[in-house]
């Protein structure tokens, strides 16, 4: 393999901060100025690396919120008990370097070539490499119809609302709250099950192909409700975030 | 070294109180972090079994016949391996000391095995003298599942990963062989007081 | 924390291996269960990095890292990649 071109898809490397913004009250979206950034394919991550005076090093993992093509972006959600995303959430300011490693990645990522119709489901945070999927289908001119399942605690924990509220023709957007909801609230009011899947879901006769993305808990709930509902496994992509998510 | 990541600092609570109680690089939760290396393995309580012995020779109780034994309330200091380390954790569990004695057994060393295949090693100089217990409630509660129930060893002046969730059994050796951990490069004895947590160290 | 998958090992196995692993193939070498490493069950934050079979729960690799070393044992797979 050359040495020098793929240095910085291999190892670490400093990035800057280009700009944070604030998606919710818990949630910021933070654009990096990556110089040695190969090009990523929507559904990647990359790792972040902070380290402190003392040398200590905490590391996490971080979807890339933004299509290829776009500047890089990762969407942090703070966690209360967390040891990095408070940091990142509510310390690191445009001009800030911030070491990472990226793009990683080959299972839960997407072209338009894999087809579909094409199933996302999002626990909370896991929204964040659907989005990115969503604008690289939208960049590409791809016609492939697409349903997106969110599943947030509330309408103000629902990130990117303002650009799903948009959605690309194609693109069905079907929302639950599970914890409250706004008055008037005509849409889905709980915890994604069995019977609110086979209301939304792709029949599986269609070959549609699924990314679920979200806690563990959600993932395995949805996940195995769809091979029950007759996907094949391999036609059902996941990602886990854990019980604390990217923390 | 990557470039310092301005503002950030790794938690270093201290709060008042525990002056000379937190070892080097620890740091203070309120939490009780679940840390695992596996699944929580489902064990009944009617296919429970506590061993302590070596070979063929085993002394073991019956969930009914250890709960029936002398417990002891301690509250201690716990110190994790990953920098947490957690003040005045109160638990419930029959002392060591007790279940060597009642096994009839001894040993320099000894292996813990734990349901879902995780071992530790210790010398059996740190299991005794009123250092450590099988402890089966937590904070006045049974202890859960996640963290080590029914029942897991507590020995609180080692890192904590020498505190063996789902214990099973204790087997007495006469070589101190590393366990899980300690396999793969962690201090063979632990101690946190003076940093002990790889080999080497 | 609770189990996450493969995915979240990306980048260790990236730095191991040199090349991107999770999509690569794995075989659990005591049940024969095969898929791809992105799907396997994984326990971070602990000592060390646990990866599991997603149907016995064998262990299939374990990552630790000590002073800038990682030691990666592979023991539970057939096959990977």
């Amino acid at each position: 393999m050359a040495g020098t071109a793929l240095r910085g898809r291999l190892t670490w490397q400093v990035a800057k901060v280009a700009a944070v913004a604030d998606e919710t009250a818990s949630v910021r979206t933070i654009t990096l100025d990556v110089p040695d950034w190969p090009g990523h394919r929507a559904g990647q991550h990359l790792d972040i690396r902070l380290t402190d005076e003392d040398g200590y090093v905490a590391e996490r993992s971080y979807s890339v919120a933004s299509a290829p093509g776009e500047p890089v972006a990762i969407t942090v959600e703070r966690l209360d008990d967390g040891e990095v995303s408070p940091y990142l959430t509510d310390e690191l300011r445009a001009g800030d370097d911030l070491e990472l490693r990226g793009p990683i990645g080959g299972y839960f990522v997407w072209e338009p070539g894999d087809g579909g119709p094409l199933l996302l489901l999002a626990g909370g945070s896991g929204i964040v490499p659907l989005r990115s999927i969503l604008r690289h289908r939208e960049r590409t001119g791809s016609t492939v119809p697409v349903r997106l399942l969110y599943s947030s605690r509330t309408l103000d924990d629902v990130i990117y609302r303002v650009e799903f509220d948009m959605a690309a023709s194609g693109v069905e957007v079907v929302h639950t709250l599970t914890r409250h909801q706004p008055p008037g609230w005509a849409g889905y009011a709980r915890r994604v099950d069995a019977a609110l899947l086979a209301e939304v879901a792709w029949p599986a006769a269609g070959t549609p192909l699924a990314y679920v993305c979200g806690p563990t808990s959600f993932v395995e709930a949805v996940s195995q409700a769809l091979v029950q509902d007759g996907y094949p496994p391999q036609r059902v992509k996941t990602e886990r975030f854990g019980a604390t998510g990217g923390t | 070294m990557g470039p310092i990541s301005r503002g950030f600092r790794r938690r270093r609570q201290d709060p008042a109180g525990s002056a000379g109680r937190v070892p080097p690089g620890q740091y203070v939760t309120k939490d009780f972090p679940v840390l695992s290396a596996g699944p929580t393995p489902p064990t009944a309580l009617d296919r429970w079994s506590f061993s302590v012995g070596r070979g063929g020779q085993q002394k073991t109780w019956s969930w009914a016949e250890f709960r029936a034994l002398p417990s002891q309330d301690v509250t201690v200091d716990i110190h994790c391996v990953t920098r947490w380390s957690k003040l005045d954790t109160a638990w419930q569990g029959v002392s060591v000391d007790m279940l060597l004695d009642l096994a009839g057994h001894d040993g320099p060393f000894a292996m813990a095995h734990c349901d879902g295949g995780y071992t530790t090693n210790l010398p059996v100089a740190d299991l005794t003298g009123g250092k450590a217990w099988v402890a089966y409630a937590y904070d006045g509660q049974p202890l859960a599942p996640e963290h080590g129930g029914p029942a897991r060893l507590l020995v609180p002046h080692l890192y904590f990963w020498k505190s063996a969730k789902w214990v099973r059994s204790l087997e007495l050796r006469d070589t101190n062989e590393p366990g899980f951990w300690e396999n793969y490069g962690y201090h063979i004895y632990g101690d946190p007081w003076r940093e002990q947590r790889y080999a080497g160290d | 924390m609770e189990a996450v998958d493969g995915n979240a090992i990306g980048g260790l196995l990236l730095e191991v291996f040199g090349t991107e692993m999770t999509d690569a193939p794995s075989v659990c070498v005591s049940c024969g269960d095969a898929r791809q490493v992105a799907e396997l069950v994984v326990y971070l934050r602990g000592p060390g990095t646990v990866v599991r079979c997603r149907s016995c729960g064998s262990v299939l690799m374990v990552f630790v890292t000590i002073h800038d070393r990682t030691c990666v044992d592979l023991m539970g797979l057939a096959v990977l990649g």
